[in-house]
């Protein structure tokens, strides 16, 4: 239905103020063994310290995007990629990228809360014990620095010790945000974070991400055009495997230059 | 695991009970009222449960070295189960790949499962006491020889076999644990930047210890009732001493022992019972049931302990 995109139609013109892109993703092709054109060619930059919002009908391909940035589709039997990857000046794609430091600097929160069966305090210390932060003091120090910046000490702070299955579900949302923050991300994958929430934890997640962007590069995955629309500064539209359009979000929410992305936007399908 | 509705488990729980309460009362009636085999008196007769001599007569011996016997067989045997069955099912559930060849293993785990226990203890004469003893004796006893040290029914070849038998059961419990922890959790590990391993030992294990545990608990209570391999290999009718020893692994592997389900069997089929004497048979159930039983609210209460320092509270 559509033609592939010329790269440089695609170009984000990312516009005044925003600086250098925190990952470059170019001629980015993807493939599942039963699903052997799920990502084709695409190219854009995200810019750093700023929210990209990747939006797009169910199936387009937006999970597989963002699962590229730290390699978690290297988990899936025969999956095959090509392309580049860049973040700080190297391909992550490449074979000899160490993927578990790699997902140390770029953190993922999935769909549906998933903490782990234990304290709170012990979810947010996971990963920090992992990369060999033992000392009781210093994991303490960044377990509450990561909740605090998650939003979240004040109404933990008397229950670190209790199973982090105890919390609301907008609470181990942002848990598991406090636990990907721990190890200190560069970038923060965000996959549909809210979808699973109720309204008010959903704006509780975007006032977060509206904080956490003064230190992070955030992208998120989203169905909801108006969350887009409210948190994010630039916006991707995927569609079938491809990048259809890419721009500062007002411009892509009120100055599309592609028909589909018009028709995504006005609810005329998807 | 399996979804018990609360009909059938409250049948099976009356109909539990009720056998339970035919044993105590056949077995106390003995105790109390009948005269024979032993001298009256209630004390003077529970010692004598405990610790009869042998008497050549009636069959009948004391039950103290049975449950000695049933306890050291039991105690070996999980030390060989749980790590061989544990590190089976995390293979199989979270490193091999899915293929037929993986679903075939399975499969034929499950319907080893299945497969009647004296089968095993034929596998155990055959394969341990003869092929393994066999070889044991020849490399380190050569100089016993012809009379044999390993090379003959005893509680280790008992303990291997028995682990056998239960190895399937521990296996697709742990694996079905295993596979019912989500994948959200193995997701979330590895985009923490945990390796493979860390993510099945830290995260994975910890949410599916509960039934690991359940494992362990059906295989010991299994093992402590069963019967039919050890005819085979190890367990006899009176043995003159213990399997035990004072010097370490306090265990005397080599050793035939005395155990409470075979006791009952013999006394059952072969022994001359005096009148009255179906009372000392239910004594001898009745011990092995609350031996089964004090195994099992011990492994719970292990899991329970385990568990309330592992994680607060678990879902699967
Ligand atoms: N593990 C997988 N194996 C095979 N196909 C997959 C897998 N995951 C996703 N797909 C397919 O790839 C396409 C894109 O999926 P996804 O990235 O999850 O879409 P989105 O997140 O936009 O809904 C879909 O057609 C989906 O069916
Ligand atoms: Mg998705």
């Amino acid at each position: 239905m559509f033609e592939p995109v010329n790269e440089t139609e695609v170009r984000p013109h990312a516009g005044e103020g925003a600086s250098m892109a925190a990952v470059s993703v170019r001629h980015l092709s993807l493939g599942y063994r039963d699903n052997p054109k799920a990502l084709k060619d695409i190219s854009f930059d995200i810019p750093e310290r700023a929210v990209t919002a990747i939006i797009g009908a169910s199936g387009c391909g937006k999970s597989t995007l963002l699962r590229c940035m730290n390699r978690m589709n290297d988990l899936i039997e025969g999956v095959q990629y090509s392309g580049e990857v860049i973040l700080d000046g190297s391909n992550i794609l490449s074979p000899g990228t160490n993927v578990t430091a790699l997902r140390r600097r770029v953190g993922m929160v999935f769909q549906r809360p998933n903490p782990f069966p234990k304290t709170v305090f012990e979810n947010v210390a996971y990963g920090l014990k992992l990369s060999g932060v033992a000392s009781a003091r210093a994991q303490e120090e960044q377990v509450e620095q990561a909740l605090r910046a998650a939003a979240l000490w004040d109404e933990v702070k008397d229950r670190l010790d209790d199973s982090a299955l105890k919390l609301s579900q907008g609470q181990q949302q942002r848990l598991v945000i406090a636990r990907a923050l721990a190890l200190e991300p560069q970038v923060l994958l965000l996959d549909e974070p809210a979808s699973s929430l109720d309204p008010t934890s959903t704006f509780r997640i975007e006032e977060l991400i509206y904080e956490l962007k003064q230190s992070h590069t955030i992208i998120i995955v989203t169905h909801n055009m108006q969350q887009a629309a409210r948190v994010s500064d630039c916006t991707a539209f995927m569609h079938g495997g491809q990048l259809v359009e890419f721009g500062q979000t007002e411009t892509i929410f009120t100055f599309p230059s592609k028909r589909e992305t018009e028709d995504y936007i006005t609810g005329r399908y998807g | 695991m399996i979804g018990l509705s609360a009909s059938m488990v409250s049948t099976v729980l009356l109909i539990g009970s009720g056998l339970f309460i035919l044993l105590v009362a056949s077995a106390g009636d003995w105790l109390f009222l009948s005269s024979e085999p032993f001298e009256a008196g209630f004390l003077d007769r529970l010692n004598d449960v405990f610790f009869a001599k042998p008497n050549v007569e009636n069959g009948l011996t004391g039950l103290f070295p049975a449950i000695v016997g049933t306890l050291s067989l039991v105690m070996v045997m999980t030390l060989f189960v749980a790590p061989l069955g544990v590190a089976t099912a995390i293979y199989l559930s979270e490193y091999a790949r899915d293929t037929w060849y993986t679903k075939l293993i399975r499969i034929s785990i499950t319907n080893l499962a299945g497969v009647p226990a004296i089968i095993y203890g034929i596998f155990g004469l055959g394969f341990f006491v003869y092929g393994l003893g066999g070889q044991v004796d020849a490399l380190f006893y050569a100089d016993r020889l012809p009379s044999p040290t390993f090379g003959t029914p005893g509680l280790l070849w008992a303990a291997l076999t028995l682990a056998l038998v239960n190895l399937p059961v521990v296996i697709v419990a742990v694996t079905e644990g295993l596979d019912a922890v989500p994948n959200d959790l193995r997701e979330a590990s590895i985009a923490l930047g945990a390796t493979k391993s860390e993510t099945v030992f830290k995260a994975v294990m910890p949410a599916a210890l509960p039934s690991v545990f359940s494992g362990l608990i059906l295989a010991t209570a299994r093992a402590a009732g069963e019967v039919s391999p050890l005819l085979l290999v190890g367990a006899v009718k009176f043995s003159p001493s213990l399997p035990l020893s004072s010097r370490a692994p306090f265990i005397e592997f080599e050793q035939k022992f005395m155990h409470l389900g075979f006791q009952l069997f013999d006394a059952v089929l072969f022994a001359r019972l005096p009148p009255g004497g179906l009372g000392w048979v239910a004594c001898i159930a009745l011990i092995l049931v609350l031996l089964i039983g004090v195994l099992n609210v011990t492994a719970v209460s292990l899991r329970a302990a385990v568990l309330k320092r592992q994680t607060v509270e678990n879902p699967f």
